[in-house]
């Protein structure tokens, strides 16, 4: 038994000392968290709900999401109503998890130096919002937002739309070939005046359209972050939605 | 000793980053690439005049004399990085916190608050505690394991690689290149760049303890080890995407959505818990004991020490999450595992703070030791302080508010901060064969300046995050809510003057501390009265003498 | 036996907890027990010896 225990310390002493055994167990104890917390979002079946309305962004949609990706707006604003009393009554109805399943990366944010934005969607017109991004403190004289009326003079500098949509794709976001195909001429017709909207808003559901920056001959990037930012949470019908309660 | 390899491939990187930018598919990859072009043929040409044509048999016999000593040049390097990187993050900082209290300070579109704040935390998280991480692993694991770095120039690939991956980063913020995943903003080939170099990062490190000689491996060097692996692990999970273009800048996560959410902040987190706690508590076990000169209080407990905390901040990252679209059960088991980390976060505290046992009279007269001192006092109250927030019913107001601000700037300023000012204070005289610092009296008053600093900072972003909370809850009798949201932006404006002056007297005591290294660097040495009750002479000279050189 | 939720929860509670307050008993027992002393005291001189 004495010698038992002894070959058994000389082995611990090994251990001790050896750097590939501390490299091992130390990988396999951060690893256990890490595999416990985030596979089971993979396959447990009730991490999302499937809620009616959901549906990809359209290419002009996407590519205003990219300028609010681009600018770091998270940094300020959430995207993420929690489902306390006086968030839903001051930005609607608390976010479901179906909400940002095509959202790449999720825009959930962490702080809040402005109002959350995942209902923003339909809330004020094109032109507020032009106006606001241009100039905040002309609209909210409290605000302390920057101003983001460069965008108005930029182009909006996509030059291979289907590209995005093939990207997304690859990552499992259900574009059909049918929208690939339309990619540039969904972009282009979204923000026409008296566009024809139909075939698009067959693909893309609830698309806000027509001119959204004041001028309809140039396609901005003000045009696109409008175009994302008024449709942002409108997507799932409230009125008609029914929460699975075997989910929360 | 420099041969023709790194020179062959730093130009073969500068005319790919030609080529790249002249074939970019978007003009963000255009401008960045170009960037790259210019750093790399800069960085050439800097090589290519430092090159020595010496015959290989003189190679060698340089490369044997060399072996025998530690490999200090890159350590060097790393301190003048550290305290660099410290005053530019903390200087783009005070920016973009007067940004928040005077938004015509914005200058749209480059240096807008969106572009500055991640440039602001990068250059705090990934430059200052970045660099110092590498800085002090590599002297550590040297001291510690009595060997000289393994692999050669790895290590000055690795000092620059990382480098390289700074500039890239923020220059790409700048830009408007960002996969705004909050800190891990840079895009997909910036994220593979950082990849290579943390595993030459993790081999020289592994290198030198395999080579070491000395039977134990130190416990500093296993918070080192964990960090390096850890941080590798999640870097790569969080930083998987799709790009676009291989010329394209743009890329798509791979996850969406919910488990987007949850990969980001169990990176998040854990780049809290691995990058600026356990990197920086391997600094703690060895500088304190050192600075202190005496052994570690219990080395026995930092091997619990160790385990507890590697095992349950893993686990911890859904706290981040509470209330969201993520399943309850994950946020639950968050702020479980959150709530036990308060255990082995005192409990290195404790073993910290206890070595100065019978020793505390040192901490009356030596500044650097003070400074260590401060450091886990801040480690041990943001410890408290986030299982604290943890809590659901906590969180709920907490989220979303400055709150959470004033507990990450006490976590960086206080304990990351100020252990890392507290081992450049240690490591300058040393590196540099100096007999002492330049003055004691100025890391004094480092030491005050930022002490001050931090403290107001905290205090009023309690205040301000509490009030924002409050507001934003607040009822009238007739059941509608009082505030609007801009009446709560408003209220916070004067919270928002005092962060700047908190900032700025932060920045101050960093600026003197730059100063002070630059002069100790120089060989000067400040004629000055010794500091209150301090024995003199001056008592921060080397313990012992250096190693042989 | 299907592997929801409830069945994963129930084990945590249970045997999940046990199994790991049995790991953390028996690390730190091993950590403190008396014949290690020497060699930790050991180890913990580490940073010193540089300087020799």
């Amino acid at each position: 038994m004495a010698n038992l225990t002894h070959r058994f310390l000389e082995k611990h002493k090994k251990l001790e000392r050896n750097v590939s055994l501390l490299f091992v167990f130390s990988l396999l104890a951060v690893l256990v968290g890490g595999i416990v917390e985030i596979a089971p979002l993979f396959y447990l079946e009730n991490t999302i709900e499937k809620v009616k309305g959901m549906r990809p962004y359209s290419p002009l949609e996407l590519a205003g999401r990219n300028i609010y990706v681009r600018e770091g707006c998270y940094v300020c604003h959430s995207q993420m109503i929690r489902p306390f009393r006086d968030e839903v009554e001051r930005y609607g109805n608390y976010s479901l998890a179906a909400e940002s399943m095509y959202d790449r990366p999720f825009q959930w944010g962490s702080k809040r130096t402005g109002p959350d934005l995942a209902r923003v969607g339909g809330r004020y017109s094109n032109e507020w919002h032009v106006q606001h991004l241009t100039d905040p403190q002309s609209v909210v004289p409290e605000s302390i937002m920057p101003k983001y009326g460069f965008l108005t003079e930029q182009a909006l500098d996509v030059r291979d739309p289907a590209a995005h949509l093939i990207a997304n794709r690859r990552v499992s976001v259900p574009y059909t070939d049918d929208m690939i195909e339309n990619a540039s001429a969904d972009m282009k017709v979204q923000a026409e005046i008296d566009g024809d909207w139909d075939d698009l808003l067959a693909r893309y559901p609830k698309a806000v359209v027509g001119d959204f920056d004041g001028d309809p001959k140039r396609l901005t990037e003000m045009d696109a972050l409008v175009a994302y930012l008024q449709m942002v949470g409108t997507l799932v019908d409230f009125s008609t939605y029914e929460p699975d309660l075997s989910s929360r | 000793m420099l041969t023709a390899t790194p020179i062959i491939l730093t130009g073969a990187g500068a005319f790919i980053g030609l080529l790249a930018s002249a074939f970019a598919k978007d003009a963000f990859f255009a401008q960045h690439m170009a960037i790259l072009a210019i750093i790399l043929t800069i960085a050439t040409v800097i090589l290519l005049k430092r090159f020595q044509f010496s015959s290989p048999a003189q190679i060698q016999r340089r490369e044997e004399a060399a072996r025998s000593v530690y490999m200090d040049d890159v350590i060097r390097w790393g301190v003048i990085a550290t305290a660099f990187w410290g005053v530019v993050g903390f200087l783009v900082g005070v920016i973009a916190a007067a940004q928040l209290a005077w938004p015509e300070l914005n200058i749209q579109p480059y240096l807008n608050f969106g572009r500055l704040r991640p440039l602001h935390t990068s250059a705090v998280v990934f430059a200052f505690c970045g660099s110092a991480l590498i800085t002090t692993a590599f002297y550590v694991v040297q001291r510690t394991c009595r060997a000289r770095l393994w692999g050669g120039n790895l290590a000055w690939f690795v000092f620059w690689g990382y480098q390289l991956f700074i500039v890239m980063a923020a220059t790409g913020y700048l830009l408007g290149i960002t996969q705004s995943k909050e800190y891990a903003e840079p895009e997909w080939y910036v994220d593979l760049w950082l990849t290579i170099v943390w595993v030459a990062f993790l081999m020289v490190y592994v290198g030198t303890i395999v080579k070491r000689n000395e039977p134990h491996i130190y416990v500093a060097n296993w918070f080192f080890l964990s960090f390096i692996v850890t941080i590798a692990m999640l870097h790569i999970v969080n930083g998987l995407s799709m790009p676009v273009s291989l010329l394209g800048s743009k890329s798509y996560s791979a996850f969406g959505g919910v488990q987007d959410a949850l990969t980001q902040w169990w990176y998040g987190h854990n780049a809290v818990g691995f990058f600026l706690t356990a990197g920086f508590l391997g600094m703690m076990y060895y500088f304190v004991p050192k600075q202190a000169d005496r052994p570690i209080y219990s080395y026995r407990l930092s091997i619990i020490h160790f385990w507890g905390l590697i095992f349950l901040y893993i686990w911890a990252g859904p706290h981040h999450l509470h209330f969201t679209a993520l399943p309850d059960w994950a946020q639950t088991l968050g702020m479980v595992f959150s709530i036990m980390l308060w255990m082995p976060s005192w409990g290195g505290m404790i073993n910290g703070l206890l070595t100065l046992q019978g020793a505390w009279d040192k901490v009356r007269t030596d500044p650097i030791l003070r400074m260590m001192v401060i450091s886990l006092a801040f480690y041990g109250m943001s410890t408290f302080e986030g299982p604290v927030m943890s809590i659901k019913t906590v969180n709920s107001l907490s989220h979303y508010t400055d709150w959470t601000i004033g507990h990450v700037h006490s976590g960086a300023l206080g304990w990351n901060g100020m252990i890392t000012f507290a081992a450049l204070y240690f490591l300058t005289p040393r590196l540099w064969n100096r007999e002492r610092l330049y003055s004691l009296r100025m890391v004094n008053w480092h030491f005050w300046l930022a002490t001050l600093g931090i403290v107001i900072y905290a205090a009023v972003m309690w205040v301000s995050g509490i009030t924002q909370g409050l507001m934003w809850r607040e009822y009238d009798a007739q059941g509608y809510l009082v505030y609007s949201f801009a009446e709560s932006v408003a209220a916070l404006h004067p919270y928002y003057v005092m962060r700047v002056f908190a900032g700025l007297l932060y920045l101050s005591g960093a600026l003197i501390m730059a100063f002070n290294l630059f002069m100790t660097i120089r060989g000067k040495q400040r004629i000055e009265a010794p500091l209150r009750n301090s024995p003199a002479p001056i008592n921060d000279k080397p313990v012992v003498a250096q190693p042989a050189q | 036996m299907e592997l929801s939720y409830q069945t994963m929860r129930t084990f945590a509670d249970s045997w999940g907890l046990l199994y790991m307050f049995i790991i953390f008993c028996f690390v730190v027992f091993w950590t403190f027990r008396p014949s290690s002393k020497p060699m930790n005291d050991d180890a913990a001189q580490i940073p010193f010896k540089e300087d020799n």
